[in-house]
């Protein structure tokens, strides 16, 4: 089963750039209504699909790698693979197209 | 065969469903994304009655969808893309094949905002394009903006990122606002916002992100460009209506045409919200509306009986 990770710069590297396999990130921020429309999908995810990566970032506590990854909008969720992005889903979107989305990349 | 099916989670639905609840009516909610509708981009409301505030839309609608949960009113999630009326009641088909009976209808799916239809535009969503001040303001922090639309929604808007950013530009294709005095004193006495009247936007410029726009004088048709690093998008809505007008009635414009008991021209289909043709949309009308369409499907179940 997978579990969501609190993502930080500390553990950027090794959570998301060295991970094996597919990392799906959710940035957010509190202020941010739709984000946290999105975060009860996101978890449920992470209970839900086996062999995937599921963290959060605040881009508030870690605008940095919000700024390296051109986030102008959130929520946004990006894919990861091999420490790169692989795909992203811009705005609020509802739990199918996640889910849809990691089947396609899985 | 379900008594009431709701269409949309958003402030007219979750009224509705409240009050069709309290009537002793099985309903059911259909909501396509997830429970709020567009008020959960709002940082601040401050004008709906009863409650102070200041509240986020996401709070404030979160109170809403206790009360539902309080009522055990169930809400899936699907996209209602078609209503057929048949001699027993309604049939609902949804995105994901499936289809749902229902004797009484509400649809209250809102509206999305509508876009610019400039060139380049969807290529800058999320890359400097914005419809949520709230969500994305900060992403522009210091740094100079342009706001589109002269509503109250594209002021208030412009107000929230005048405390963020360095400058904003408020593009308007007409030479006065359209926002309440109110609102309006405000943005004129705010130092780093400036307007640029009768101008509309042609296209969205730049490699990765949002660079500048060419704007186009209204007045004398005279192009120019407008450095900017983000452009957010107030300029009016357009009401979800597509998938069931026709048979249901609408303006032309995708506004549902009611009567004063939200009953549309088809018997048993019911609208509330946004998506209905009235003169005022606020989470106030929303959620009245919301409450008269209920009473009004509880007036037609009786009558089936």
């Amino acid at each position: 089963m997978s579990k969501e990770i609190v993502l930080t710069e500390a553990n950027w590297e090794s959570e998301v750039i060295n991970a094996k396999g597919l990392v799906m990130v959710d940035f957010w921020a509190p202020w941010c209504g739709p984000c946290r429309m999105v975060s009860p999908v996101i978890d449920e995810i992470a209970d839900e699909i086996d062999d995937i990566v599921v963290g959060k970032l605040n881009t508030d506590e870690q605008p940095s790698i919000a700024s390296r990854y051109g986030i102008m909008s959130i929520p946004t969720v990006m894919f990861f693979k091999g420490g790169k992005v692989v795909d992203q889903i811009i705005g609020a979107a509802p739990k199918e197209s996640y889910v849809e989305k990691i089947k396609l990349l899985q | 065969m379900l008594q009431l099916a709701i269409i949309g989670g958003g402030v007219a639905g979750l009224s509705a469903a409240i009050y069709a609840a309290r009537y002793g009516i099985e309903c059911k909610i259909f909501e396509q994304k997830s429970i709020g509708g567009q008020i959960v981009v709002s940082a601040n409301v401050e004008n709906y009655p009863g409650v102070p505030g200041p509240i986020s839309g996401f709070d404030l609608i979160q109170n809403f969808e206790k009360q539902v949960k309080n009522l055990n009113i169930p809400t899936e999630y699907k996209q209602c893309v078609n209503i057929q009326k048949n001699s027993e009641g309604k049939i609902l088909s949804f995105d994901d094949g499936s289809r749902v009976e229902a004797k009484a209808v509400i649809i209250a799916t809102g509206a999305s905002p509508r876009r610019l239809n400039a060139k380049n535009e969807a290529k800058f969503i999320g890359r400097g394009i914005s419809f949520c001040a709230t969500c994305d303001g900060f992403f522009f922090k210091g740094k100079n903006v342009a706001v589109v639309g002269g509503g109250d929604s594209a002021i208030d808007e412009a107000l929230f990122l005048s405390k963020i950013v360095n400058k904003i530009y408020i593009i308007h294709r007409r030479d006065q606002l359209r926002a309440s005095k109110i609102l309006q004193e405000k943005a004129f006495s705010t130092t780093n916002i400036e307007f640029l009247w009768s101008t509309v936007v042609e296209s969205v410029n730049g490699d990765n992100k949002v660079e500048s726009l060419t704007l186009k004088s209204t007045k004398d048709g005279s192009v120019s460009e407008l450095k900017i690093d983000g452009v957010f998008i107030y300029i009016g809505l357009i009401p979800a209506s597509k998938d069931f007008c026709p048979p249901v009635l609408d303006d032309k414009q995708g506004y549902i045409i009611s009567d004063s008991k939200m009953a549309t021209n088809i018997e048993g289909i019911f609208v509330a919200g946004d998506v209905r043709l009235s003169p005022l949309k606020q989470l106030i009308t929303a959620a009245a509306d919301g409450a008269i369409a209920a009473d009004s499907a509880n007036r037609y179940l009786m009558g089936l009986e």
